[in-house]
This record gives structure tokens, C-alpha cells and sequence, in this order.
């Protein structure tokens, strides 16, 4: 996956002419729209970058772990088709980024796994107008040898499980899905409570509870679909019933008291454009 | 003139020194007074319970650094062998390493599919991860090289002749080392015990990986910490609020210990 950027990249330059016809109709970003604008008489000019002030400068990302493949790749693709550009990221819990932007850590760009953390940074005015970029579902991942088959076996007495703690948007939606299979409808009114009966670790992200199965500490964990591909064969994917899943939704925004406001706004449009999109689709994202 | 110029320049360093450490604790505690609910936080169950397991958990890793620690820490001090400096060296690693190595190492070996993790599960049905003993083993690897670094060097400050007079008037290895030995290095002794105590108070990275995170069984202050800062319910004020206590906390038992130890050492 990882070296065909190069496919997408000349994707992007074609999808960069029809993004920007549709970010000038409709884009309430001041700045993206001049820059995406420029892609219309300049076919050959890389997606985000105007030929008349070629961009440049230092972008620090702050990042949901879940996007840490996905992002990483996009911010080497912007890179590549912006020279004078270095994009910086920093990968944790949205939990853990939202109280560090709002405590004024150096960044320009929020990109939160839920919107509930998105909000928590839009509310105290430290960003705004996000994004929806991506969404994501969740499943349950064990060891490749074990005896677990379905998402019922998760109420099986003495099973280890692991979740993301109850604040991290993971571990809040692993719990969303307990109560919805535990609702009337459901697989039964105790179920979420059993399941829960067997957790022994609150973990402090996606990535924590990935690795906790994939060493065979834990004999089943909740993670993003995305995290379950990552891991290959060290995991068994056990989906959940579609009924009771939970969809992420992945919103993004320029914080306010980003330096470099222009430059970021080009990087959330080329996360949104076509070649960033593929790029998180290659990952098992969906677009919005 | 020049030594008033080094006085003042002593004076401005130190001040900037103090300064630097003080500042800090005192962004913390005037956070704490801004954010109104602190006492509530560090009420809460949350909180005691994470404080209890962290106190009786780093005193047991002390026991423990102490009946294991000693005698090798004596043996480095008395013996001469070859090798020795890479053994002295591995004992040093763990100060060296960061806190998250040694909890991929523990797992490597007492993880499920660790080199003797893995038969113990098969032998006696018994794990290691998401329980206290855990937590105790990751203090342990981390803080007792504290602890045999200080009492080595204070076994190494004994003069050996003293233990020779003892055997010379019959008194049993032993008591020797009771007597004669452990007073003589008394203070290094005590100030291996504090540094051991206060590195598995602050034990995070090794926990979080090799044990887990849960209230109640493996969640101590430190990861309490943590988990109120990654969270939403409590947030920055809870982390606070919790760090609070535990420098508190810290800061009492430091201070008891080192009055009981001097009022000890006056005796001695």
C-alpha cells in the first residue's frame, strides 16, 4: 500500500482540477478556496500548493492514533508535492490531543476520532469549523488461535478483555455497542454487563488495546477496522453484528491560534481531496 | 571584587535553580485553587484507591528490593571476580533504560508468550498481566538497582578490617553483618530505601505496559494520573487534583522517614 502513492498522486493531479471547482462552490474556508483555484489553470502544480507563492513552512498535526498509518502516508504525499513543507505529527488518544490544544500545545491542526473530543476543542474556541473526513467502524479483534467465534462469545466467563479507557472515543463507542446489544432487540439485557464483567485493563488507546492481543495478554479487544488490518495475521477479526456497531465519524480543523493558518487550511483540503481520501480508503477508512 | 562578582553569580544560579524546580509545583496547586473541584477529585474513590494500591505496592517492592537486593548488593561490595563490571553493568541498566523498555522486556518473559511466562501458564494455569503482582514486578526491575547501587557503595565504605576483628572475637558471620556492617552503612542504606520507594511510587511506563490499567487492581497513582489526563470526565483538573495528592502524599512520608532515620542514625 504504502508505495503507491505514486498512482494516487497522479490521480490527485487530475482530481485536483474537479476538487477545486468544488471547494470554490462551496468551501466557507477563505483561505483553501485562492489556493485550490490556482489547480484550474495549473494542471501540472501538486494539489494544495498556488504556483504564484509556492507553499511552505512547518505544520504540526495533531492526530488520532487510530489515523497514525494513514496520516503519516498523507503527510508524506503533501510533502512531495509541497517542496518547501515539513509536516510534523503527533499521535495520541483524541482525548489526550483536545486537553493539549486546549492547553495551547503548538498546533495546527486537530484531527480527532470522534466529535465529541472535536468538540470539547471547538467549545473552548480553540478551533472551529471542522470537517468531516473519514469514518470508520469497529470490531473485535482476538489471538489468531483462539477459541472466541463470535461477538457473543465476548460474554464468555473469564475471558480477558481489554478496551480504551471509557473517555477515549474507542473505549466510549466499544461501550455504546455493549448497550445497544444489551437493548431491548439486543442479544440480552445483561449482556453488556457480563462482557464488561470480564475487562482487566482500561487502555489509553486504540494502538494500547491492539497490542495487548496481538502479544496474547488479552484474549479479545474492541478496535477500529482500520487498526485490525494494520495488525495482519497477529489478529483474528471477529466483526460485529451491524445492528449494534457503532460508525466513527473523524472530523478535522485548523485550530485557532495556528501560524501558519493558510498552509493548514491546504492540508485539511488535501486530506479531503481525492488522492487523501484514497489514501485513507487504502487504510479501510470510508469517505463521509 | 571578583569574589563578590562569584558570590552574586553564585546567589543569581541558585535562586534560578530553585525557581526552576518550584515553579512547577506552584502552577499546579494554583491550578488546583482555580479548578474549584479538587477536594471532590481527590476524594473520590478514584483516587484513594489508586493512592492505596500505590503505597502498599511500592512497600512491598521495597521488602522485596531489600531481602534480594541486600545480600547481592554485599556480595558486589566484598567479592572480586571476573566479569564483574558487566554484571554492575546490567544491574545499572534499568536506571538507564526508559520505563516503557522494561515493560516490553517483562513481557518477553512473563507475558503469555514470554520465555517463562508462557510454561507457567501451561504448568499452573497462572498469567501475570492485569494483576498486582505484576504491578510489584515492574516497580521491582525498575527501583531496586536504586536500591543495590546505594547500599553497595555503602557495603564498599565499610572498613573490611572491622569484620575481620569481629570473626577474630567469635562473632558469627552473621551477626557481624548485623552488627558491625549494617550500622556503618546505615545511611547509604536509608537513602537506597528512599530512592528505591520513590521510583516505584512514580512507575508508569513499565505498569502501563506489562500490566494493564484498572481501578482497583492495577491502576496506581501515577496511571490514575494519566488516565484523568487522556480522559474527559476529570481532564486537566483531574489530573491535577490527583498529582496533588501524590506529592503531598510524597512529600510526607520523605519528610517522616528522614526524621525517623536521623533520629535512628543519632542512636547508632
Amino acid at each position: 500500500m504504502k508505495r503507491g502513492w505514486f498512482r494516487w498522486f497522479a490521480l490527485g493531479v487530475i482530481a485536483a482540477g474537479s476538487f477545486a471547482l468544488v471547494s470554490a462552490c462551496g468551501d466557507d474556508d477563505d483561505d483553501a478556496t485562492p489556493a485550490a483555484a490556482t489547480h484550474e489553470t495549473t494542471a501540472t502544480s501538486s494539489p494544495g500548493s498556488p504556483t504564484a507563492v509556492p507553499l511552505e513552512g512547518d505544520l504540526t498535526v495533531f492526530a488520532a492514533a487510530s489515523l497514525t498509518d494513514a496520516f503519516t502516508d498523507i503527510g508524506d504525499a503533501f510533502e512531495a508535492a509541497n517542496d518547501g513543507v515539513d509536516v510534523q505529527f503527533n499521535f495520541a488518544s483524541s482525548s489526550a490531543l483536545a486537553t493539549q490544544v486546549n492547553e495551547g500545545a503548538p498546533a495546527d491542526i486537530f484531527a480527532s476520532a470522534d466529535n465529541a473530543q472535536m468538540r470539547v476543542v471547538t467549545d473552548a474556541g480553540s478551533a472551529e469549523s471542522p470537517l468531516l473526513f473519514a469514518t470508520n467502524v469497529l470490531v473485535v479483534v482476538v489471538p489468531p488461535d483462539s477459541e472466541l467465534q463470535s461477538f457473543e462469545d465476548l460474554a464468555a466467563e473469564g475471558i480477558r478483555l481489554v478496551l480504551a479507557g471509557p473517555d477515549v472515543p474507542v473505549g466510549r463507542y466499544s461501550r455504546q455497542i455493549l448497550e445497544n446489544a444489551s437493548a431491548p432487540g439486543g442479544i440480552a439485557p445483561d449482556f453488556g454487563d457480563r462482557v464488561l464483567a470480564n475487562l482487566r485493563s482500561d487502555e489509553a488507546n486504540v494502538r494500547a488495546v491492539l497490542s495487548k492481543v496481538q502479544l496474547g495478554e488479552a484474549d479479545a479487544g474492541i478496535v477500529y477496522q482500520t487498526d485490525a488490518a494494520i495488525a495482519g495475521d497477529e489478529v483474528r477479526v471477529i466483526e460485529i453484528p451491524e445492528t449494534f456497531n457503532v460508525i466513527a465519524e473523524y472530523p478535522i480543523a485548523v485550530t485557532t491560534d495556528s501560524g501558519e493558518a493558510e498552509l493548514a487550511a491546504a492540508f485539511v483540503a488535501f486530506v479531503l481531496s481525492e488522492e487523501g481520501q484514497a489514501i485513507l480508503r487504502a487504510y479501510g477508512f470510508s469517505s463521509p | 571584587m571578583a569574589d563578590r562578582t562569584a558570590t552574586v553569580t553564585v546567589i543569581f544560579l541558585g535562586i534560578a535553580f530553585a525557581a526552576f524546580f518550584l515553579l512547577p509545583f506552584g502552577g499546579l496547586v494554583d491550578r488546583a485553587v482555580r479548578e474549584g473541584n479538587t477536594w471532590d477529585i481527590a476524594t473520590s474513590e478514584f483516587a484513594i484507591e489508586a493512592l492505596q494500591l500505590s503505597l502498599w505496592t511500592s512497600t512491598v517492592t521495597v521488602v522485596l528490593a531489600l531481602v534480594f537486593g541486600t545480600p547481592a548488593a554485599y556480595f558486589l561490595a566484598r567479592a572480586q571476580f571476573p566479569g564483574k563490571s558487566l554484571v554492575d553493568g546490567l544491574i545499572d541498566l534499568p536506571i538507564v533504560l526508559p520505563p516503557t523498555v522494561a515493560g516490553v522486556a517483562l513481557l518477553t518473559a512473563f507475558g503469555r508468550r514470554g520465555l517463562l511466562g508462557e510454561p507457567i501458564e501451561e504448568w499452573f494455569g497462572f498469567t501475570f498481566g492485569f494483576r498486582t503482582i505484576a504491578v510489584i514486578m515492574a516497580q521491582l526491575l525498575v527501583s531496586a538497582p536504586f536500591y543495590v547501587r546505594a547500599a553497595r557503595s555503602g557495603f564498599e565504605s565499610v572498613d573490611f578490617q572491622l569484620e575481620r576483628v569481629a570473626y577474630t572475637l567469635g562473632a558469627s558471620r552473621v551477626r557481624t553483618f548485623f552488627r558491625i556492617v549494617v550500622p556503618q552503612a546505615w545511611p547509604a542504606l536509608l537513602a537506597g530505601i528512599v530512592l528505591c520507594w520513590a521510583r516505584a511510587m512514580g512507575e508508569l511506563g513499565a505498569t502501563l505496559i506489562f500490566a494493564g490499567n484498572f481501578q482497583g487492581s492495577t491502576q496506581t497513582m501515577p496511571l490514575a494520573i494519566i488516565s484523568a489526563f487522556e480522559g474527559t470526565a476529570l481532564g486537566l483538573a483531574g489530573a491535577v487534583a490527583l498529582s496533588l495528592i501524590l506529592l503531598v502524599v510524597a512529600l510526607a512520608v520523605l519528610t517522616v522517614f528522614r526524621l525517623a532515620t536521623s533520629a535512628a542514625g543519632r542512636r547508632l
